[in-house]
């Protein structure tokens, strides 16, 4: 088969679309979720929807509506027990994350009939995004970008200083409760594409890619929503000729790309990896 | 002269859960004031900042500004953000005239005035579109400086600016300080007694209580008396009067 027939295929041209909106949603929460050094909290919520993954099995309502609701919650408890210093941050998204897979194991279990699959939800299937899931991450990718290209300062602002934001009259607490529900969106919707266990690396490699080669938060950004759509389409292309799972395929691609831009990095600019990651004080 | 008053507090008092750390501090703070807040480590200088500055509410006490509180300019100690954040400096010191929540807007030609010029005073308008983490020690604080004086603050407050920078920026920073106390007050908490003497006004023991010393000079006596004993250390080849409980 040639390779321009591929896009003969509706579910080809469903996937190439849905790596499309995630490499946008995902590229723009990644970007800040790496800079405020968020990846824990990102995995905390991402297990944690795993829960409502197996009580809309249960219940017979979409999984990954479930999904959405617990992703939300443990994102908006996350901030709020650790502004209020009621338990250590570490210790809530430990708590989160694997109360959310239990529940998801117990209510699965308990489904009855056949077990649903759960590879797709743990995994992801890029190949198999419906319309309906297609166009809730266009309104998602939408959403996102709106926020922070009108909100882009003070997003900055608050992420660079929060204290010195919220001296300077900046709702930082509206702000942070925004992003941490876009955050929490864009994971839930990835988990269709990427799946709950690899669904971190397409909200961190690109990003560390990007900052390989620039420093600057709008540049990372942008630079994240390139390299995750070209892993994107790689890893598609290549688990479709190989046979292999996509999202699997997808992150594998991510972290060749990693190690070849750290090396490409070293080789063009002379730095040691060391040099590349230290500030210079 | 003008004498306005920025701020008074009296009797204010702050505990971490139940832990007091300040107790009945009283203080006021007029237009052109440059007042030394000095300590022990522990002793309650950084909440009296965040108490001033509306990051802390008073347990007990009163607290009253003539001011806005946007009309405060704020150094905050090196140690507090991340030098890794992928931010640029002009970007640092922009963020100085951002006040509320607005949404996106053209690079309005006074905001990118006063940054290139604040840039200039500090001697960083070469490296505007550095990001931060490439900066030196010295860089790294004058960007945060310019930060805290762009929005030209009738209240400057300084968490020990002069930690993690060299002698040769240390004088250039009080020098600064000392231009911009003919347009505004400063509360300048430092643990090196010595080296802010020449320039401050007057002096505040914070060690759980607040002693007001209205002179720039003060002994070591009268130090002991306040609750805030100093010892002598060299950095190099300079002997300082430092707070007895400051570690290095």
């Amino acid at each position: 088969m040639e390779f321009v027939d591929l896009f003969s295929y509706s579910f080809i041209r469903h996937a190439l679309l849905a790596a499309f909106l995630m490499s946008v949603a995902c590229g723009i929460t990644g970007t800040y979720i790496v800079s405020r050094r968020m990846v824990f909290i990102s995995g905390g919520i991402t297990h944690a929807s795993f829960g409502g993954v197996g009580i809309g099995f249960f219940f017979g309502f979409p999984p990954l509506a479930g999904a959405a609701i617990f992703a939300v919650l443990a994102a908006l408890a996350t901030e709020n027990l650790t502004r209020r210093k009621i338990l250590r941050n570490d210790s809530i998204i430990a708590i989160l994350w694997s109360l959310g897979m239990a529940l998801g194991i117990i209510f699965i279990y308990l489904t009855p009939g056949y077990a649903p699959n759960l590879m797709s939800f743990l995994f992801g299937s890029i190949i198999t995004v419906s319309s309906m899931d297609l166009w809730l991450m266009l309104i998602l990718a939408v959403l996102v970008s709106m926020v922070f290209i009108l909100l882009y300062k003070p997003i900055l602002y608050v992420a660079f200083d929060e204290q010195f934001a919220r001296i300077r009259g900046i709702p930082v607490m509206l702000l942070n409760y925004i992003l941490i529900i876009l955050v929490a969106l864009t994971i839930v919707l990835s988990i269709r594409t990427a799946g709950i266990i690899l669904v971190l690396s397409v909200l961190t490699i690109p990003q560390n890619i990007a900052n390989l080669f620039t420093n600057r938060f709008d540049h990372i950004m942008i630079g994240s929503i390139g390299v995750g759509f070209l892993a994107s389409i790689t890893g598609l292309f290549v688990s479709y000729y190989l046979d292999i799972p996509s999202g699997a395929t997808i992150i594998f691609i991510l972290v060749f790309m990693y190690l070849v831009a750290r090396f490409v990095k070293v080789v063009t600019f002379g730095k040691t990896i060391r040099q590349i990651h230290e500030p210079q004080r | 002269m003008n004498d306005q008053v920025l701020l008074q507090m009296k009797n204010l008092s702050f505990a971490y859960d139940k832990q007091r750390v300040l107790s009945e501090v009283s203080l006021t703070v007029r237009d052109r004031d440059y007042i030394g807040i000095i300590g022990p480590n522990g002793g309650g200088k950084t909440t009296l900042v965040k108490l001033i500055l509306g990051l802390l509410k008073p347990q007990s006490g009163h607290l009253s500004l003539t001011l806005e509180r946007a009309e405060i300019g704020y150094l905050p100690q090196g140690t507090q953000v991340d030098e890794r954040f992928p931010i640029t400096v002009r970007e640092v010191v922009a963020s100085g005239l951002e006040h509320g929540l607005t949404l996106r807007r053209r690079r309005q030609a006074d905001e990118k005035r006063k940054v290139h010029e604040m840039l200039e005073k500090v001697g960083l308008a070469s490296l505007y579109k550095r990001p931060v983490g490439e900066l030196s020690g010295g860089e790294f604080q004058r960007a945060m400086l310019a930060r805290a004086i762009v929005s030209s603050p009738r209240l400057l407050v300084l968490d020990e600016p002069d930690t993690h920078v060299d002698n040769k920026f240390e004088m250039e920073l009080y020098s600064l300080l000392k231009d911009l106390n003919e347009g505004m007050a400063i509360l300048l908490i430092s643990h090196d007694i010595g080296m802010i003497t020449p320039y401050i006004k007057s002096i505040a023991c914070v060690n759980r209580n607040l002693h007001y010393h209205p002179h720039n000079e003060i002994s070591e006596e009268q130090l002991k008396v306040y609750n805030c004993p100093v010892e002598i250390i060299s950095h190099g080849t300079i002997p300082h009067r430092v707070m007895k409980e400051h570690k290095h």
